[in-house]
């Protein structure tokens, strides 16, 4: 064995015990190849589903029906847009730049989570998004708050304590509708209708169909499976709908005894084929993302510029 | 209308059209630090325009602040004109958030010695926020005038669109005049003065030119509009409109 591959092997077991150790894994310190590798691809994953969810959720600005409800819906995207702050920071410890993110989302080679290309048809698509979608990404990232990786792990902890209001503020909406007029009831409904299997994907495949997974935990990069993530937020939130009056769309749906539920098959097809480009707002949302990237392209030019000016002149 | 109630919703309808116009811009800034300050700016006008709503309807016993955003017409908007208008690029939403910052700033500066109780007290409140978007526009115009030719030239349309907007802003309307009188309005050519002096001094860094004065030719204080204040309303009042029994 070489004196090189001494060395790697002892990196490998330090990091190893680390690990073992509940010990985080800070941006200077070594670590496998591979592992920097998922977490480039999570983590900026996680980034930019923060930003395009500001779409689906801006489509109702400008519509809300109450300036309270106005205002929280506006905080909220303002919010997600933090949490992408927050995550592309976390990510750039990695040794990746924003603007590069930026690049390998809009050129299809980063992903952000599928169940934003989804319509928000009406207003109750707000108030199932807040409740479900965000009640799903709380689930995932409260577990996350304990992955390996230091910045990471601290900016889940920062984002939690925004998702659960989030989350409550949705299912007011959704409550609101259902003690108001039969055409709430009827809007609160449809959105329920449509939300229901995206968010119940948000979780991925099951497990037995999850090949990056195993690594993942092993790693502790992930701390809990994706059937056990989506087991914890269906019995969170089927009570939940069943309080104020709204039915679940699955009619396989079973209550075990010992109070957890049993949901029906999950339509991997649409799943795939969200995750493949066709899903009902793919194209739209990188769209849009491209297009107010490269307006704006004159904005940071000058920007940029002006600066340039500023430092040459203060030289003098 | 009583003058007091129409001078209040002078304010607080041009923070609620302007913040509008901020929010819909919502995911189309040029980076996301920007998107985010945007939104900040659109929340504090929506809570300014709010307030004077919910003080309004305290003072008459009757309706609530939604009432006054969701439930009137086009004509009985009293904004200025400049914040309804759309804008092509990010100079245009700049440079009208420029103007009417400047004008917030000066206008609730004075405004905090009115005799109005509520008034001076939201003036003093108000102050803090607009400062800083005051800031943030103001450096936003010297970036743009002097950074790139091509942000130069933009800000050059965006502000001769703007600017046959501007004089309105400091054109008295009778409630204007009779709330002066009793001195619970600021005198609108003080504030043009000054809001004339920050333009001059913000233009020479940016290294743009002042334009002549055009004379006023819009009366959105009168509830005359551009032709864009309808598409803003239907679109804002859409869910109220079309389900007026419902509460959200
Ligand atoms: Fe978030
Ligand atoms: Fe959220």
């Amino acid at each position: 064995m070489t004196v090189q591959a001494v060395i790697e092997q002892e990196k490998l077991a330090q990091f190893e015990a680390k690990i073992e150790n509940e010990i985080k894994i800070e941006p200077n310190d070594w670590m496998p190849e591979d592992y920097r590798k998922h977490l480039i691809r999570q983590i900026s994953q996680h980034a930019h589903s923060e930003v395009i969810g500001m779409q689906p959720e801006g489509n109702w600005i400008t519509r809300a029906p109450s300036l309270r409800s106005k205002k929280i819906l506006l905080a909220k995207i303002q919010d997600e847009g933090g949490h992408g702050l927050y995550l592309y920071a976390a990510a750039e410890t990695l040794g990746v730049s924003r603007e590069q993110f930026i690049s390998w989302l809009h050129e299809g080679k980063a992903k952000y989570a599928s169940v934003f290309n989804y319509p928000t048809l009406n207003w109750a698509d707000i108030g199932a998004i807040g409740w479900l979608v965000d009640g799903a990404a709380i689930t995932n990232q409260v577990s996350l708050q304990r992955t390996s990786y230091g910045p990471y792990s601290r900016a889940m902890v920062r984002i939690c304590k925004e998702e659960s209001f989030h989350q409550r503020q949705g299912y007011e909406i959704m409550w609101r509708m259902m003690e108001g007029t039969k055409d709430q009831q009827r809007m609160a409904q449809d959105a329920l209708n449509r939300w229901w299997w995206p968010s119940l994907m948000m979780f991925g495949p099951h497990d037995t169909d999850s090949p990056r997974s195993e690594k993942a935990i092993q790693w502790k990069i992930k701390r809990e499976s994706n059937d056990r993530l989506r087991e914890k937020f269906i019995n969170k939130t089927i009570p939940q709908a069943e309080l104020i009056g709204l039915k679940v769309p699955d009619p396989e749906l079973r209550l075990n005894e010992d109070g957890t539920y049993q949901h029906g098959d999950i339509n991997w097809d649409e799943f795939y084929a969200v995750i493949n480009g066709n899903g009902p707002c793919n194209k739209q949302r990188l769209q849009h993302h491209i297009k107010a990237h490269q307006d704006g392209a004159w904005v940071r030019e000058t920007a940029a510029i002006h600066q340039q000016k500023m430092n040459n002149h203060g030289k003098h | 209308m009583e003058h007091k109630e129409k001078f209040y919703l002078q304010i607080a309808d041009n923070a609620l059209i302007l913040s509008h116009r901020l929010s819909e811009y919502c995911s189309n800034a040029p980076f996301l630090e920007e998107d985010l300050a945007n939104t900040n700016v659109a929340l504090d006008l929506i809570g300014l325009a709010e307030s004077v709503y919910t003080e309004l309807a305290s003072q008459k016993g009757t309706g609530t602040a939604d009432d006054y955003a969701y439930r009137r017409t086009e004509e009985q908007f009293f904004n200025c004109t400049m914040t309804e208008l759309d804008y092509p690029d990010f100079a245009h939403l700049m440079v009208r958030q420029f103007f009417m910052d400047n004008f917030h700033f000066h206008f609730f500066s004075e405004l905090v010695h009115s005799k109005d109780e509520f008034l001076s007290a939201l003036a003093l409140k108000s102050i803090k926020e607009v400062t800083y978007h005051l800031r943030r526009s103001s450096e936003w115009i010297i970036r743009m005038g002097d950074g790139t030719e091509e942000a130069h030239q933009r800000m050059i349309a965006a502000i001769e669109r703007m600017w046959s907007h501007h004089e309105e802003l400091f054109t008295p309307s009778e409630a204007d005049l009779e709330m002066l009188n009793n001195n619970v309005a600021p005198n609108l050519s003080r504030i043009k003065e000054l809001c004339m002096q920050k333009v001059q001094e913000i233009f020479y860094f940016a290294k743009l030119a002042v334009p002549e004065t055009i004379p006023n030719a819009y009366q959105g204080k009168k509830g005359i509009h551009t032709e864009q204040m309808g598409h803003i309303l239907s679109e804002m009042q859409f869910l109220p409109g079309k389900y007026p029994e419902a509460v959200w």
